[in-house]
C-alpha cells in the first residue's frame, strides 16, 4: 500500500468496513453496498414523491396549505412519506459522497475505470438540483430562503430576460404558474438524474442496483422509524413581506447556501466550474499505470464465452469467428476497457498448467503476466518453502497479503488463478496446501474476483476445481489491507493442520521437462522485467 | 450461478444490530436535516431590496431627405436608431448618505435589452429616509426620475423598491 492521504483513507475505510462486517455481516455491509444503496434510496424518494404529489397543490397559498395538511392532519401516512422523502434524499447525498471518496481511496476511479467516475460527476449536481427544487415546493420560510438565494445566484449569470429574483420581491409578484413550473422541474430533473445513473453503470457488468434484501429491510425500517420519531419539520408559511432570518437548514442538500450568501456570485460560479473540471479531470491527475490488455489466442479459443461472462468490466465480447476454425464465435478484447485483472485467464478452460504439449499457451492471456510465467512463478515460489506443512499463497494485490513473503505469489486478482493451478500445486507436490488470499469478502477490488473464486471452488461456476483436489488442503482467506495479523494467524494454523496430515497420496512429481520449461519461462520473465 | 441467499430468520442478530446502527445514522441525518439553524439575517436587522428593469434610451437621429427618398415608400421612418440602448445610472441615499450608485449596461448580446438592477441592503431596524435617482439618457444632464420615501424598517422585514416609468418612476411594494 502506498503512503499519503489516499492510503490513510483506504486504511480508515478498511478498518470501518471490517467493523461493520461484524455488525451487519459481509453480505449486508452498507459500506460495500454504497452504489446499490444509492439506487435504493433513489427509489424510496421516487415512490414517496409520487405519493406526495397526490396531495400537493400548486398554488401560491395552496402549496404550503397542502404540505401543512399532509404533515399535520395526515402525519401517519402522508407525513411519514414526506419525512421519508426528505431523509432518503439527505441519505442519498451522504451515500453518494461516501461512495465517491471510497472509490477514490481505493483507486478505482482512473485508468480504464474513468468512465464510471466521469459520468458520476453530473450525478452529484443533479442530486443537488433535485433536492433544491423540492425544497422550493414546500413554500415555507426555508423554501423562501432557498428560492431567494438561488434566484439571486442564477440572476448573476445575466442570461434571463427578466431576473428570477423579482418573482420574490413581494407577495403580489409571485404567481401559481411558478409552482407549476417548479413541479415540472422537480419531476424532470430526477428523471434526468435516473438517466445519468443508468449511464454511470454502463461500463460494468452485472451492476448492482439493488442492495441485498436484508440491508434493504434494515435501511427502509430505520428510515420509517426515524420518520416517526423525528418528523421532517415544516417552518412557518413563506411571507415575501419578510425575510426568513433564521431557517431550519438541511446541511446535506443545502450546505452550499451559507457559502453562496457569504461569497460573491462570481466566486461561487468559478468554484462550481473549477470543482466540476477537477472532478472530471481527476482520473488523469495522474493517469493510472496499467498493464497490457488481455490477448486472445484463437488456436486455443473455441468461443465458449466463459471469459465474456466473468469479465467485470464488459471488456470482452463475442464476435463471429474469423479464422475458419469450426466454431461460430471467438472472443474480442476491448483494450479501452480491459484493466488487466486476469480474471478472463482464470476463466478460460484452456488455462491449465498441466499442459505439456508445446509451450503453455491459453485462449486468453495477459502479455505482462502470462499463464506460463505464472506457472514458473509458482514453481520458483515452491523452492522458497520447505519442511512439513508447506503453503503456497495465491494472493491478491489489494488484500492483506500484498507484501513479499516466502511461498507467496501476488496476483492482480485471485480469480486470475485458474482452479487447475491449485490442483497443479498440490498434485505436483509443490506445497502441502494452497492458500488463496483475496480482498475482504464483498469488497473485491475487481468486483467479482472473490465471488468467482468461491463459485469455481464450490463447483458452481466453470471452470470447476476438480473433485480430486483435497479440500482440506485448500484455504480461502478474504481479508482487507488492515487484516494482516489475522492473515498470518490463519496461515500459521493452516500450515500446522497440513503438517499433521499424512502425505498426499496422489502425488505426481514435477517432470524434468516441466521444470526446464519453467526455468525458461522464469528466465524470459526476468529478461522482460530488466 | 450464484450462492443461495441466507434466509432472513437466520440473520436476526444482523437485523437487530444493523437496524439499531442504521436507526442511529438516520436520526443523525434527520437532526442535521434541520439543525443547527442558520441565521441568514442578523437579529435586529431588516432588508431593503432595490430591484428594477428599465430600458435606457436609444441613440436616434433624423434621416436626411436623401436617405428617405432612397427608401421604399413603406419603410420611410423619419428616425433611425442604433440597436444598442444607453446604460442607466442610478443612485440611492439613505438618510443623506449614498449607499449605492451604479451604471447598469443594457442586457442582451446586442445591448438591446433593458438594464437590470438588484441590490440588497441590510439595515438595523428603525426609521430611514430613502432617496433614489435614475437617469436613462446620457445626453441629458441630471436625473430624469427622483423619489424619496420614509420607511420604518422592522426586524426581518423586507421592503422592495421597484420602478415603473409609466407610473412616475420609483414605488414601494
Amino acid at each position: 500500500m502506498t503512503h499519503g492521504p489516499r492510503a490513510l483513507l483506504r486504511r480508515g475505510f478498511d478498518r470501518s468496513e471490517r467493523l461493520l462486517d461484524r455488525t451487519f455481516g459481509p453480505d449486508w455491509n452498507p459500506l460495500a453496498q454504497l452504489g446499490p444503496l444509492g439506487w435504493f434510496l433513489f427509489w424510496i424518494v421516487t415512490v414517496t414523491g409520487v405519493y406526495l404529489f397526490i396531495f400537493f397543490d400548486t398554488g401560491v397559498t395552496d402549496a404550503y396549505a397542502s404540505v401543512a395538511w399532509l404533515s399535520r392532519d395526515h402525519w401517519w401516512h402522508a407525513g411519514v412519506a414526506r419525512s421519508l422523502h426528505r431523509y432518503a434524499s439527505d441519505m442519498m447525498v451522504l451515500v453518494m459522497f461516501t461512495h465517491l471518496i471510497r472509490e477514490w481511496a481505493m483507486d478505482r476511479y482512473r485508468g480504464k475505470r474513468w468512465f464510471s467516475w466521469v459520468t458520476g460527476v453530473p450525478v452529484i449536481w443533479f442530486v443537488y438540483l433535485s433536492g433544491i427544487t423540492g425544497y422550493w415546493l414546500v413554500w415555507d420560510q426555508l423554501a423562501q430562503y432557498v428560492a431567494t438565494t438561488s434566484s439571486e445566484l442564477l440572476d448573476s449569470l445575466g442570461i434571463f430576460a427578466e431576473p428570477i429574483a423579482r418573482n420574490f420581491l413581494a407577495p403580489n409578484l409571485l404567481s401559481s404558474r411558478f409552482f407549476t413550473l417548479l413541479v415540472f422541474l422537480h419531476i424532470a430533473i430526477p428523471l434526468l438524474l435516473l438517466l445519468l445513473m443508468w449511464v454511470h453503470i454502463q461500463r460494468i457488468t452485472e451492476a448492482r442496483t439493488q442492495p441485498p434484501r436484508g440491508l434493504a429491510i434494515i435501511t427502509l425500517g430505520a428510515l420509517v422509524v426515524g420518520a416517526l420519531l423525528m418528523p421532517a419539520p415544516l417552518g412557518a408559511a413563506a411571507d415575501l413581506d419578510t425575510v426568513p432570518a433564521q431557517v431550519d437548514m438541511d446541511w446535506f442538500l443545502l450546505s452550499l447556501y451559507p457559502v453562496i450568501e457569504s461569497l460573491p456570485a462570481g466566486v461561487i460560479w468559478t468554484g462550481v466550474l473549477g470543482f466540476t473540471v477537477l472532478m472530471v479531470g481527476l482520473p488523469w491527475l495522474p493517469p493510472a499505470r496499467s498493464g497490457a490488455p488481455a490477448q486472445v489466442f484463437l488456436d486455443h479459443c473455441n468461443g465458449c464465452a466463459r471469459c465474456v461472462e466473468d469479465c467485470p468490466y464488459a471488456a470482452i465480447t463475442l464476435v463471429p469467428r474469423s479464422d475458419g476454425l469450426p466454431f461460430t464465435h471467438e472472443v474480442e478484447v476491448n483494450p479501452a476497457r480491459c484493466v488487466s485483472c486476469g480474471i478472463c485467464m482464470g476463466a478460460c478452460p484452456s488455462s491449465t498448467p498441466f499442459r505439456r504439449s508445446g509451450g503453455l499457451v491459453t485462449g486468453i492471456d495477459l502479455p505482462d503476466r502470462s499463464l506460463a510465467a505464472l506457472r514458473a512463478e509458482v514453481i520458483a515460489a515452491a523452492d522458497s518453502v520447505s519442511g512439513r506443512g508447506t503453503v503456497l499463497t495465491l494472493a491478491c494485490a489489494h488484500g492483506a497479503a500484498t507484501g513479499p513473503a516466502p511461498g507467496r505469489i501476488v496476483l492482480p486478482c485471485v480469480a486470475m488463478a485458474p482452479p487447475s493451478l491449485v490442483d497443479y500445486i498440490i498434485s505436483r507436490g509443490l506445497a502441502d496446501g494452497v492458500a488463496v488470499a483475496g480482498c475482504a469478502e464483498r469488497d473485491c477490488h475487481n468486483r467479482f474476483g472473490v465471488k468467482w473464486t468461491l463459485d469455481r471452488f464450490a463447483r458452481l461456476r466453470d471452470p470447476y476445481l476438480r473433485k480430486r483436489v483435497p479440500r482440506e488442503r485448500v484455504l480461502t482467506i478474504w481479508a482487507g489491507p488492515s487484516e494482516t495479523p489475522q492473515l498470518v494467524t490463519q496461515l500459521a494454523a493452516f500450515s500446522a493442520r497440513l503438517a499433521a496430515m499424512p502425505a498426499y497420496e496422489n502425488l505426481r512429481p514435477l517432470q524434468p521437462d516441466e521444470a526446464a520449461e519453467a526455468d525458461e519461462a522464469a528466465a524470459a520473465m526476468k529478461a522482460t522485467a530488466q | 450461478m450464484t450462492a443461495t441467499p441466507i434466509p432472513l430468520r437466520k440473520c436476526l442478530p444482523q437485523l437487530v444490530l444493523g437496524g439499531v446502527l442504521s436507526l442511529v445514522l438516520v436520526l443523525g441525518v434527520a437532526f442535521l436535516s434541520a439543525r443547527p439553524m442558520w441565521q441568514s439575517l442578523p437579529e435586529g436587522t431588516g432588508l431593503v431590496r432595490l430591484s428594477l428593469t428599465h430600458s435606457g434610451v436609444r441613440n436616434c437621429r433624423a434621416r436626411t431627405a436623401q436617405e428617405l427618398a432612397d427608401l421604399p415608400a413603406n419603410m420611410r421612418d423619419r428616425e433611425v436608431c442604433e440597436r444598442r440602448r444607453a446604460p442607466i445610472r442610478i443612485e440611492m441615499d439613505i438618510d443623506g448618505q449614498q449607499v449605492f450608485a451604479t451604471e447598469a449596461a443594457p442586457s442582451g448580446l446586442a445591448g438591446s435589452g433593458p438594464s437590470r438592477i438588484y441590490q440588497r441592503i441590510e439595515l438595523p431596524t428603525g426609521p430611514y429616509h430613502v432617496t433614489l435617482r435614475l437617469a436613462d439618457d446620457p445626453s441629458v444632464a441630471g436625473f430624469a426620475y427622483e423619489a424619496g420615501f420614509d420607511i420604518n424598517l422592522q426586524a426581518a422585514q423586507s421592503i422592495a423598491i421597484d420602478f415603473d416609468a409609466a407610473s412616475d418612476g420609483f414605488y414601494l411594494h
